[in-house]
């Protein structure tokens, strides 16, 4: 039998959206007060949603102490109270949600391979949600 | 085609431990799951059902009659239950949230009258829950 399995977890960083492609007034037109050259913060609400066959033997579709351990290790200990806008994944990107969410979906997509990575879903604030489920048949 | 969706709570304990595999292959496997005398959880079920909209009515599906199968199916065997020692699934499954999901659509997706079952969701914690659509 397949199952869907969806884990949540949180992190808080710092971002600023600007584009060096555009000129101070159109940043500000497009991003209005996310392009305060200081920055500000989010508490980000990260869902994992995993597919496959639940195993008759311990009844899961992964473990979560392997899916634990992966993101703790390559997503949370790298994003968690940083300056998204200083991690590699956006030195060439505007740390949107959008983006973001591109960036932790090819992350686990290439890293984890313990079940099949159905989307990730990324709340910035509890208003705004954004997923990404790759280019696969979309 | 409309979809709705019912929720319900429950509260159970249960324990993860496969007698095939070893003491110590259990604890590397289910890590503090494996606490032979159970933890517990406030579980969170949502039930969403599809079908057309009855032009009668304007339901998809009788309510009451969706509440009665959820309580009599479902609330009713696993509420304030230890889940491994007082469910038959769960007599020879390990009750993770994944056969706590497809359990309950067995037991609701042949009692359902009007409506077609679409999803069983079922959160362990605000953190974790499993879809199940029925899928083999």
């Amino acid at each position: 039998m397949k199952a869907h399995l969806t884990r949540r977890y949180m992190f808080s960083a710092s971002h600023r959206l600007h584009s060096d492609e555009m000129s101070p007034a159109e940043n500000w037109a497009t991003y209005g007060k996310c392009n305060n050259p200081y920055g500000h913060g989010h508490n980000y609400s990260i869902e994992i949603t995993v597919s496959g066959q639940v195993d008759p033997q311990t009844g899961m579709v992964c473990n979560l102490i392997d899916l634990d351990g992966f993101v703790q290790e390559q997503l949370l200990q790298r994003f968690d109270h940083q300056n998204l806008n200083l991690l590699q994944e956006f030195a060439g990107a505007v740390p949107t949600t959008e983006n973001l969410c591109i960036s932790i979906y090819q992350i686990v997509k290439r890293g984890f391979h313990k079940a099949h990575l159905e989307k990730v879903r990324i709340e910035e604030t509890t208003l705004n949600s954004f997923e990404y489920a790759g280019e696969e048949g979309h | 085609m409309v979809y709705l969706t019912r929720k319900a709570e429950f509260s159970a304990s249960h324990y993860y431990h496969n007698p095939a595999f070893t003491l110590e292959e259990n604890a590397r496997l289910f890590g503090k799951c494996n606490n032979p005398n159970g933890h517990g959880h406030n579980y969170t079920l949502e039930v969403t059902v599809k079908g057309a909209v009855d032009p009668k009515s304007g339901f998809v599906v009788d309510l009451k009659q969706l509440k009665d199968v959820m309580n009599r199916e479902v609330l009713d065997a696993l509420d304030h239950r230890f889940l491994n020692k007082e469910v038959p699934e769960f007599l020879t499954q390990i009750p993770t949230t994944e056969n706590i999901a497809i359990a309950i659509w067995k037991r609701l997706e042949p009692k359902l009258r009007s409506a077609q079952l679409h999803r069983v969701r079922v959160y362990e914690t605000p953190d974790l829950f499993v879809d199940f659509y029925g899928e083999a």
